[in-house]
């Protein structure tokens, strides 16, 4: 439990980094951000191997894929 | 003279018509028709060994291959008051041949366990208006021999006013059911050839929130916040799996009947010059069944023009096992939980590999609607000696 308060106050404070240095994009500056390349979310090529992860590993989540249930996984 | 002049008018005064005829704001003109937005068919070879089958109790081959197809249809429209539905229809077939799986029965050859066919399909509807506030709902089915499932989630997601952010909140459930099909020296009524039984059945239930955060840093950074929290109850450890205790008495895999998960995840994408895209991912992953992982993954995509790239990746993964594991005839009767199933157990794994993806702007081999064509291979490998190999093909038709 404590490593997991340690993880969260780590990654919150990251987060309050980066958010702190946010500039604000217009729509014609996004050409990059739209990227396909840059999408920030699972490539569809990857179901599978998200599949295969969440059975071969004891851990799940957190990356957009299934955290259990739905398949005779654990 | 004159009837050039009237010619001169008559033409401007057509012109002048024309453009009277022309929609005062055809800008905002939108398509209120459902549409076909795009088709995605998604294969997938993938080829395991090691040995530590936990059907045999933590010894024997684990040696497995599945084929995955599916097929994910994306339809939209807008309603009159310009929003837009979105509805995203899959149909998804694996097939897997499974050696350890036939060993449930070792009586027989090649048995119906040897081998079974995953069907599952989707269906999901989003809808989101100009605020930038997405509502959604799906619901989900699966099927196989021994376990069925029934999903079903709702989704709402708002973006900030500057569209930089955006808030999600999903929630899931999936109400599950399977068949209690033992190992054959197990079964107390005897047992048969295991394809025309009645087997009893059990439930497994599974609630889950995902909340995420996505940002723009910059015009080139981007980043996701994500965490989950699951929450699982029933039967959820598989009847098949074996478990050899110290004394050499044989028994069934015996897990609590509740676990709660909570990993957290954070993305970060990087738009590198004018031809690299990093893409790194982090996780943290704790459970009460006192499995801790940390994760991390980073894909480089090279462009080696605007409509082709290479992606190499590669991902680690660190995993401090449950408590209630432990390998062949290490148990003891002592134990109230026990299973020798190594995907619960401590390991690093590394999965690393390469894609290409082509978007030729006339399409790929010249067909226009074929948008897209992604090819990916990954080797994965985990320091208890499972190997595994996986190629991936996803088209794209617009």
């Amino acid at each position: 439990m404590i490593k997991t308060t340690c993880t969260l106050i780590v990654l919150g404070s990251i987060t309050a980094i980066l958010l702190a240095s946010c500039t604000t994009v217009k729509e014609y500056q996004k050409n990059r951000l739209n990227d396909g390349e840059m999408t920030l979310g699972n490539r569809k090529v990857e179901k599978t191997e998200l599949s295969f992860e969440s059975y071969r590993e004891g851990a799940s989540g957190a990356n957009g894929a299934k955290s259990g249930g739905g398949c005779g996984c654990n | 003279m004159k009837k050039l002049n009237l010619a001169i008018l008559a033409m401007f005064a057509g012109i002048l018509y024309a453009h009277a005829q022309t929609p005062a704001d055809s800008g905002t003109y939108k398509n209120r028709k459902l549409q076909l937005e795009e088709v995605n068919i998604i294969s997938s070879y993938y080829h395991q060994d090691g040995d530590h089958a936990a059907v045999t109790g933590g010894i024997g081959t684990q040696n497995l291959t599945d084929l995955s197809n599916s097929i994910q249809v994306t339809l939209s429209k807008y309603d009159k008051r310009d929003r837009k539905h979105t509805w995203n229809v899959e149909l998804g077939i694996d097939h897997y041949t499974s050696a350890s799986s036939d060993k449930i029965d070792p009586k027989t050859i090649s048995s119906a366990s040897s081998a079974d066919t995953r069907f599952y399909p989707s269906v999901s509807w989003e809808m989101e208006n100009k605020n930038g506030t997405t509502v959604g709902a799906g619901v989900s089915f699966s099927h196989e021999f021994d376990y069925q499932s029934i999903g079903a989630s709702l989704l709402f997601a708002q973006k900030t006013h500057n569209k930089m952010g955006e808030f999600s909140l999903k929630l899931q459930t999936y109400q599950d059911n399977l068949k209690l099909i033992y190992p054959i020296e197990l079964r107390t009524d005897g047992g048969g050839n295991g394809e025309h039984e009645d087997y009893a059945t059990a439930g497994r239930k599974t609630y889950s929130g995902s909340v995420s955060w996505s940002q723009i840093v910059n015009s080139r950074f981007q980043l996701m916040f994500l965490m989950d929290v699951i929450y699982q109850s029933g039967y959820l450890g598989l009847p098949f799996h074996r478990v050899y205790f110290n004394d050499n008495s044989v028994h069934v895999e015996k897990l609590p009947d509740s676990r709660l998960k909570i990993p957290l995840g954070l993305r970060a994408n990087y738009f590198l010059g004018d031809k690299v895209v990093l893409r790194g991912y982090y996780r943290y992953y704790h459970d009460n069944w006192s499995i801790t992982a940390h994760t991390a993954s980073l894909e480089t995509s090279v462009k080696l023009s605007p409509f082709y790239s290479v992606t190499p990746f590669y991902r680690y993964n660190h995993q401090v096992g449950t408590k209630y594991f432990a390998g062949y005839q290490a148990h003891t009767s002592a134990d109230e939980y026990y299973t020798s199933n190594y995907d619960l157990s401590g390991f690093d794994s590394h999965f690393f590999g390469a894609g290409i993806r082509m978007m030729p702007p006339h399409g790929v081999f010249g067909w226009q609607h074929f948008n897209m064509l992604e090819l990916r291979y990954g080797h994965y490998t985990q320091t208890n000696g499972l190997q595994a190999n996986i190629v991936s093909l996803n088209l794209k038709f617009k």
